[in-house]
């Protein structure tokens, strides 16, 4: 930082030019520091000023430090508190110095004034030197039994401080449990407080060697702690609340009575004008009600309102922390929001903070009764002149087509964005109309009428332009000059500098060439010429792939660069659905606004108020099952799978199909002359041949379980099957037995109406299930569509069932692929199964 | 739920203040919070966020009267907690101070540090109560004179206008005395509605919301309780019988979508006769803060016409309409319009007689300005402007310009009509008579005709 600029109208910091002021200062106190003439003390306090205004700005006044400590005997309490701000900064760094100080602060320790005993104790203890903690023990002792509640609320932080200089002389001195019996005995309401903040860090710390700590922080998630503290919690001012609050997210009821003891007793928090208190009693709310899929949703409903109110009533800062929970509160149950859209509504001069989140939630709230009034404000801020906020509003605009709601008409409006030729409003609207295009190929005549009237020395921008080209190839054969834009384009491949818009344009022509051979021939020539004499590897090594492939077979070329397209049914989400639920349990805390769990953002020791949720928490999917490893490595791949681009995909899929044959490799060196007579050849042999063979389609029949139906076994009169409750079974068996048994049955079923709303809570399935002895291993996805796997063993045999069951909440429709170690008893299985899922959501 | 340190810098960077409570943050934070700050550019956001981590510690920062008041910790706390308590900190500070800005906080800079001491103690929050921090702050406030408004404070608009208001309560300290040594004995009740409103461009009302705070500053000694009736038609939470109830006069009766109140407000007879008791604690405080989507009558009716007149040419009529009683005043009227990105001029016509009033083109964000010192109740005015284009436009001008904007502050006028019906002090002495003072303020929040 410069050194602030301050003027002659402020007297405090004047400039800071260095030492001679300093020296200036030092002889000044000296002359000072015996003086008992009348009005020293306020020479004393302006010189004081004087050196605290120094140390704010950041000059190093230590060298005065034993003229402060002289000058400290004094009455003045204003003298005293500066001299202690001043001793607590610049103690650390001089710990022979910081002996002088221990004197006077040991007497004022037992000053009869409490103000000054208070006071001298905070500074003792801040002073962070650990050679002198042996004399902090006596003052604090006596600071714990003072009769003044000010001095014991000191005496407790001082505590939490000499652990923090000395962990051992803190313990030997048995502080923490004299601080235990405070907390439960105290009359005053900050000490309390205090204790409980004061022993949750000590606990935790020492927890990690000692279980006798381990069992101290358990014991206060005990119902008595507990209900100790939430009885009086109106004692405590709001921010002891918070503490208590954060307390009170740890506790696992013993029953239904006690949840909704909790809950009538913390009702009336959230009328707190306080946003931290608020959300601290609905995290308390949501996480006592996990396991009751319906009262959980009354939560939902409940809490709305408060939060609305939060965020219209504070500062835009303010607002932005409660709306980031509400953020993450809509994207888990959308349709409880959905008719609270407006309140998401950006206003002009809201900070673009504020409103990135609001249209986040208007995409996830759109359904079919508000997706037309959501995506016409949506085409109000398109135009906005923000233009950070217009692209921003023109994605969501997509992503709410992309959810299939009203398709037709977003695809109208899309098309309108194309019209006003605002250079950022076309190339984010390229962008989705490629994405739509991928997800609803039948819309492409509409479009491309469209886009095939875009010049594309309109768009500069390399996403818009990707996105023509990747039209331009993949269309050709609707768009009449598509080989004439693209050779246009290849004709200035040397202007280009975008290495993606280029590895679009390689690939473009190829498919190009596949439908039009005989038009494409020659700017396919050109870009792969162009292209191997790119300088960016990935081009190069596209367009040499390319080129060989070309050589070895066009057929085969053709396959792997254009195979028949599959429409994709969901874009993968960027978040696993574990991390949400991660985030989910880390409510009100820093992990809602950064969108990540605490693991990512914080080292372990920081993760503040989560450290008991870390043990336990560990494993959200499993709730038994020591690892998780079945799910991560299945979801992973999946998720990558659909977060490919269009090109990547083709190509993957190209080389799995390819794996194993050899390309005769051209030589490195052949001029891109040769090339291009090299490829008139290739044209001229193969021209057009289209492969007849549908390609398999590779990810998304696994993803998505759709088809590959077995044939179910039918065995007669399947006898009741007994299936034990206590059943386990370790991920990685699960995982090899899920790959060698056969699928003995395949079925869909119905799942009620009251199943699918107890959905939003997916874990409510996983209890419910546990119910009748079917026991979850691995569990994700996200609304419309929940994946779990079950096993279960019968009660007499170890003899397996697994099961994947995928549920689609919007369809409300299960499907389930079984496997078993006794193929005959698998039926029973499924009756089991079905019977099961078909009581799930009922009271 | 601690935090590690606590900072205030000036805009441009320097340190006001700046408090070290755990030492768990490496050297520079200021530095490097104030650059981050300074150069945000993320996802686009032209505005760095409240709240962000650089190399694992979490800066929280809230702007109030252009200064930054900062947080860190390297914690996973809760963001809320931390932002309500910069705010708070920053009342508590205007509490003692009277006036906040950068020249009172370096001329109490002392003060300052002593306040802080007692609210966070090892970066554990103790007391954000002015009545609370009262016995243990011990130096007095050097006054300084407030120079211009302070928008910290929305009942500062009294100051100016109505002269039946004593300008100088906002302004003054909570500890410091009147001339004389006598403190003056009273209390004020501010009313305070933001409200925000859409106009469709057929001028229909797409949204409307009232956010308001019932605000409190009290002065009174011996800390008597108080009484406040609001209206007795009041009715919380939508879907209730309320809508068809028609027990009062006055007609359909005040509707809130939801409130909540102050830590220290007692609802013991809320239900059953609306009114709020409290013993109000020192300094400045929201009582109650509530939200309204209940129908309302807009204050300004605006009507925009753009319209091609020729090549290169465009003209623009503006027109509001004041629609509350004409012994009402809004004053600081604002109103924008942007404008085509290829408007090169832009000259204005008033109407015949118009006084108070000043039309700007502001060429770098082409936004159109017209200022109006005050509207009388029941007044219609009209502005018109002939735009030139330094390029022909193509296309549907309406697209490219718009929305109309407006700001405004209406003393003396509410529109949700909630009321303090009255203020009731109790003590004792019949010759206990302070000073009351019930105001009633609306604001533009966000007041958006569309065109």
């Amino acid at each position: 930082m410069s050194p602030p600029a301050t003027s002659q109208r402020y007297p405090s910091p004047s400039q800071p030019s260095g030492k001679s002021e300093v020296t200036d200062l030092k002889s000044q106190l000296r002359q000072l520091a015996g003086s008992r003439a009348p009005g020293v003390d306020d020479s004393k306090r302006d010189l004081f000023k004087k050196v605290i205004s120094y140390m704010t700005i950041g000059i190093d006044v230590s060298s005065v430090f034993g003229e402060m400590v002289m000058c400290s005997a004094t009455s003045d309490i204003v003298l005293k508190k500066m001299c202690y701000l001043y001793v607590g900064n610049y103690a650390k760094g001089n710990p022979d110095l910081s002996l002088l100080t221990i004197n006077f602060l040991q007497r004022d320790c037992k000053d009869e004034d409490p103000m000054i005993r208070g006071l001298a104790l905070r500074s003792l203890c801040s002073l962070r030197v650990p050679n002198l903690v042996e004399y902090l023990v006596g003052p604090l002792g006596s600071g714990l039994k003072d009769n003044n509640s000010y001095v014991r609320t000191i005496a407790v932080t001082g505590v939490l401080k000499l652990y923090h200089i000395s962990a051992s002389t803190c313990i030997d001195a048995d502080f923490p449990a004299t601080l235990k019996s405070l907390m439960l005995h105290d009359s005053d309401a900050q000490v309390v407080a205090n204790c409980l903040s004061a022993l949750q860090e000590i606990w935790s710390l020492e927890a990690s060697h000692s279980e006798e700590a381990c069992r101290e922080k358990e014991s206060l998630l005990t119902k008595p702690v507990i209900y100790y503290f939430l009885n009086r919690i109106k004692e405590f001012n709001e921010w002891a609340q918070c503490l208590i609050l954060e307390l009170a997210v740890k506790y696992v009821p013993s029953d239904s009575n006690d949840i909704f003891d909790i809950m009538n007793l913390l009702e009336d928090r959230l009328q707190h004008a306080n946003g931290a208190v608020v959300l601290a009693t609905v995290r308390v709310f949501l996480q006592l009600t996990l396991s009751m899929a319906d009262v959980h949703q009354q939560v939902y409903e409940r809490i709305k309102s408060p939060l609305l109110t939060l965020v219209s009533s504070g500062s835009p800062e303010q607002s932005y922390a409660i709306l980031s929970h509400l953020h993450l509160l809509v994207v888990r149950a959308p349709y409880i929001f959905a008719a609270d859209y407006k309140h998401f509504y950006c206003q002009y001069n809201e900070p673009s903070y504020v409103k990135k989140l609001k249209l986040e939630m208007l995409t996830a709230v759109a359904n079919e009764s508000n997706t037309y009034e959501i995506v016409t404000e949506l085409c109000e801020y398109a135009a906005n002149v923000d233009i950070a906020i217009a692209r921003e509003s023109i994605r969501a605009v997509g992503k709410i087509a992309l959810q299939q709601y009203d398709v037709n008409a977003i695809v109208d409006r899309l098309l309108q964005f194309l019209e006003m030729e605002k250079d950022y409003v076309t190339a984010e609207t390229l962008v989705l109309v490629k994405d739509l295009l991928r997800k609803y190929p039948q819309w492409s005549h509409d479009c491309i009428s469209v886009v095939g009237g875009i010049s594309s020395k309109n768009i500069q921008e390399p996403k818009g332009k990707a996105a023509l080209i990747w039209m331009l190839g993949e269309y050709a054969q609707d768009m009449s000059d598509a080989p004439y834009i693209l050779e246009n384009l290849i004709e200035n491949w040397e202007e280009e500098h975008s290495a993606e818009v280029r590895l679009h344009l390689l690939t473009a022509a190829m498919k190009c060439f596949f439908k039009r051979a005989p038009e494409t021939q020659k700017a396919l020539g050109l870009a792969l010429a162009a292209g191997i004499a790119d300088f960016h590897q990935d081009v190069h090594d596209r367009a040499l792939f390319y080129y060989r492939v070309l050589q070895y077979d066009v057929q085969v070329a053709e396959r792997v660069v254009s195979p028949p397209k599959q429409a994709v049914s969901v874009f993968a989400d960027t978040q696993s659905s574990e991390i949400k639920d991660r985030i989910f349990d880390e409510f009100n805390s820093l992990s809602v606004i950064y969108q990540k769990p605490s693991y990512m953002f914080t080292d372990k020791e920081h993760r503040g108020p989560f450290e008991f949720s870390d043990e336990l928490g560990n494993i959200p999917i499993t709730p038994e099952a020591s690892s998780d490893i079945v799910p991560a490595q299945q979801f992973e791949a999946n998720d990558k799978d659909l977060l490919l681009s269009t090109d990547q995909k083709d190509d993957n899929k190209g080389l799995i199909n390819n794996n194993g044959s050899a390309y005769t490799a051209p030589s490195y060196e052949s001029s891109s002359n040769t090339i291009t007579s090299q490829m008139q050849e290739l044209a001229i042999s193969g021209p057009g041949t289209s492969t007849t063979t549908p390609q398999s389609s590779f990810g998304f029949d696994d993803i998505f379980g759709l088809g590959l139906s077995a044939a179910p076994a039918p065995t007669p009169s399947p006898p009741l099957l007994k299936l034990n409750p206590r059943a386990a079974l370790e991920p990685a068996a699960f995982q090899q037995k899920w790959r060698q048994l056969p699928i003995s049955l395949t079925q869909e079923y119905n799942v009620n109406p009251q199943g699918i709303a107890a959905l939003t809570v997916p874990q409510s399935l996983i209890k419910h299930m546990q119910s009748h002895s079917i026991h979850c291993i691995a569990s994700g996805g996200q609304s419309p569509n929940f994946k779990f796997f079950f096993f279960a063993q019968k009660e007499s045999e170890p003899s397996n069932y697994l099961a994947e069951c995928i549920i689609n909440s919007s369809s409300a429709k299960a499907q389930i692929k079984l496997k078993a170690d006794e193929q005959s008893t698998s039926q029973a299985f499924a009756t089991v199964f079905e019977t099961a899922l078909s009581k799930f959501g009922m009271p | 739920m601690m935090i590690s340190q606590f900072f205030v810098l000036s805009q441009r960077g320097d340190n006001i203040v700046f408090r070290d409570y755990r030492a768990e943050v490496p050297k520079g934070s200021t530095e490097t919070f104030f650059r981050k700050v300074k150069f945000w550019k993320e996802d686009g956001n032209a505005e760095a966020p409240p709240i962000f981590n650089v190399d694992g510690v979490n800066y929280f920062h809230v702007k109030v009267v252009g200064l930054y008041f900062v947080a860190t910790t390297r914690v996973n706390v809760s963001p809320s907690l931390v932002l309500e308590l910069l705010q708070r900190i920053a009342r508590v500070i205007k509490d003692y101070l009277g006036v906040l800005n950068e020249d009172s906080f370096r001329k109490n800079f002392v003060l300052v540090y002593e306040l802080l001491d007692e609210v966070i103690d090892f970066g554990y929050v103790q007391t954000t109560s002015t009545e609370v921090l009262k016995s243990y702050v011990f130096n007095e406030p050097i006054v300084v004179a407030p120079t211009r408004l302070q928008p910290i404070d929305p009942a500062a608009i009294f100051t100016q206008g109505a002269k039946r208001m004593p300008g100088t309560a906002v302004t003054k300290s909570v500890v410091a005395n009147d001339p004389g040594g006598r403190r003056r004995e009273e209390i004020f009740v501010d009313i305070i509605e933001k409200i925000s409103v859409t106009f469709s461009s057929s001028g229909y009302i797409l949204t409307s919301e009232i956010d308001g705070t019932i605000q409190m500053k009290s002065y009174l000694s011996g800390n008597p309780e108080i009484r406040l009736a609001l209206n007795e038609d009041l009715n919380i939470g939508r879907g209730g019988r309320s809508v068809y109830d028609y027990r009062s006069s006055s007609g359909s009766g005040v509707i809130l979508d939801d409130c909540n109140f102050h830590e220290s407000v007692r609802l013991d007879s809320f239900d059953s006769d609306r009114t709020l008791s409290l013993v109000p604690p020192d300094g400045e405080f929201p009582v109650m803060n509530y939200r309204m989507t209940q129908e309302f009558k807009p204050p300004f009716h605006v009507n925009t016409l753009i319209e091609e007149a020729g090549r290169l040419k465009a003209e623009v009529i503006i027109k509001i309409r004041a629609e509350f009683p004409s012994d009402i005043v809004a004053n600081t009227i604002i109103v924008q319009m942007p404008l085509p990105n290829y408007t090169s001029r832009a000259s204005f016509e008033l109407e015949p007689g118009a006084a108070g009033q000043r039309t700007d083109f502001k060429e770098s964000s082409k936004m159109l300005e017209w200022g109006l010192k005050k509207i009388v109740g029941g007044a219609e005015h009209t502005l018109r402007a002939k735009l030139t284009f330094s390029q022909e436009f193509h296309g549907n001008i309406t697209k490219e310009a718009g929305p109309v904007s407006m700001t405004f502050t209406i003393p003396m006028y509410n529109v949700s009509k909630l009321q303090v019906k009255y203020l009731q002090i109790a003590k004792k002495s019949s010759s206990y008579n302070p000073y009351r003072w019930v105001r009633y303020v609306t604001q533009a929040n966000s007041y958006v005709a569309r065109i």
